[in-house]
């Protein structure tokens, strides 16, 4: 029996994404299956937050094709997708279950026992009214991630969730995202804290330059990049 | 999802609230019209007469530059911390955004006026010969005028690097129309004159600019 080929909930054709004369994104090309972990690595400035931006359809692709979950009108499916950006998006005088209540309104959720739960989910207290400027990085970088799960997405686009977080609630978090990916979303994650992740992340994608240089299994860098800078992420 | 409307209220309900919390809005435009009206009545000391014919372009003078202030800092706090982009990721719709924005500052440059106003009346011992109740309708289509554009340029000169200096460049020009009609009708109702034409001219303003913003403010708010 021939074993059928799992079908990409995203795919990217040729994707550039030009800022002025300079090119973050140089003709990225990729499929990804649903159901997985993928960790998106590489040094700064290889294109990992654009083309993330990208898939979220903050910035628009200067050519090429982005098809998620078959639409590549990204508000088509916008509420199948959930998005945590660098910063918080969060509002700093609000606390957080007052901050996850009006960004519930937006995807039509009324129910205040949704945001209660996803802040428990991340390990925060939803009773806490203390306002989301007055938290630490760490306890804010939950929060964001408790908003971006607050529509029950089916894909979660995630850059640098583990950003000043400390071990510990970082290990909390990928438990949280295992969890979330075996129940059969898809999970993009780009992070500097690839170390994380192993043992989690189904494929490791790795950028460089604007391009997909590499995908492996296992946290390991390609043979071909990593030259440049001579770092390593583990 | 919610309906527009819906979501126009919980985000316009959530901007009054971060005013309440934060104050930057009302106390800046507070204060900038006081000292208006304080330095103005302090330097020209106008009669009963000479006040009916410069209180109108005074009043909203101060009124507009007091406006911006509260312009600047209606999308400032959604550029912190790029929250807009969680806006922007969710399904509601872009108007539905403008809406609560101009209706917030609808209402923060109403409270304004309604606090400034008594003041202004003291000052320059200001007397209507005209209909009185006339003013109430500048006031609303004049203000109304002032924050349909004003929230729109604020959120086009938003990713602009000086800002604070890009809104009024853009918002001026294009309110001159809408400034004169505001100063000669509030003029005109003062000193008892007709001032049907610059209410109608007021009216068909406010409509034209609602709605073209509507119908570009997505496009806006898209841009990169």
């Amino acid at each position: 029996m021939t074993e059928t080929a799992p079908v990409p909930v995203i795919t990217v054709s040729n994707l550039i994404k030009q800022f002025g004369r300079f090119a973050a994104l140089r003709g990225v090309t990729a499929e990804f299956s649903g159901g997985k972990l993928y960790a998106i690595l590489g040094d700064n400035g290889a294109g990992k937050t654009t083309l993330l931006r990208t898939l979220a359809g903050l910035n628009q692709p200067s050519s090429g094709e982005v098809t998620i979950l078959g639409a590549s009108k990204f508000h088509d499916i916008c509420q199948q997708v959930g998005y945590m950006a660098h910063p918080s998006l969060l509002y700093d005088e609000m606390s957080g279950m007052e901050n996850l209540e009006y960004f519930a309104r937006l995807y039509g959720i009324t129910s205040g026992t949704r945001c209660a739960e996803v802040i428990r989910a991340v390990g925060l207290d939803p009773e806490l009214v203390r306002p989301v400027g007055q938290y630490s990085q760490g306890m804010r970088q939950r929060m964001s991630l408790a908003r971006a799960l607050l529509n029950d997405p089916k894909i979660l686009l995630l850059d640098e969730p583990f950003s000043n977080v400390d071990l510990h609630s970082a290990t909390e978090m990928v438990r949280l995202l295992a969890g979330t990916r075996d129940q059969g979303k898809t999970i993009f994650i780009v992070t500097h804290q690839a170390a994380l992740l192993e043992g989690a992340a189904d494929e490791f994608v790795w950028m460089e330059y604007g391009k997909i240089v590499a995908r492996t299994r296992e946290l390991k860098r390609p043979a071909s990049s990593g030259e440049r800078s001579g770092e390593s992420t583990k | 999802m919610s309906a527009p409307t819906g979501i126009t209220r919980v985000t316009l309900l959530k901007d009054l609230r971060l005013e309440w919390r934060s104050k930057d809005a009302i106390n800046s435009m507070l204060f900038f019209s006081l000292l208006v009206v304080v330095v103005f009545s302090f330097s020209f000391d106008p009669s009963a007469e000479e006040s009916r014919q410069i209180a109108g372009g005074l009043i909203w003078v101060a009124f507009l530059f007091a406006a911006v202030v509260a312009l600047n800092q209606t999308w400032a706090r959604e550029i912190r911390n790029q929250v807009l982009d969680a806006y922007r990721v969710s399904p509601a719709p872009a108007n539905s955004l403008f809406a609560a924005k101009v209706l917030g500052n609808f209402i923060f440059v109403t409270v304004l006026e309604a606090l400034m106003t008594p003041l202004f009346i003291v000052f320059y011992r200001l007397r209507a010969l005209g209909p009185a109740w006339q003013l109430l309708l500048v006031a609303v289509l004049g203000t109304w005028a002032l924050v349909v554009n004003g929230t729109f340029f604020a959120a086009m000169s938003l990713r602009t690097r000086s800002r604070e200096i890009m809104l009024p460049l853009l918002l001026f020009p294009i309110s001159i129309p809408a400034i004169l009609a505001m100063v000669q009708s509030t003029t005109a109702i003062l000193n008892g004159e007709g001032a049907r034409f610059w209410i109608v001219l007021l009216v068909t303003y406010d409509l034209v600019f609602t709605t073209v913003c509507l119908l570009l403010f997505e496009t806006v708010l898209n841009a990169e």
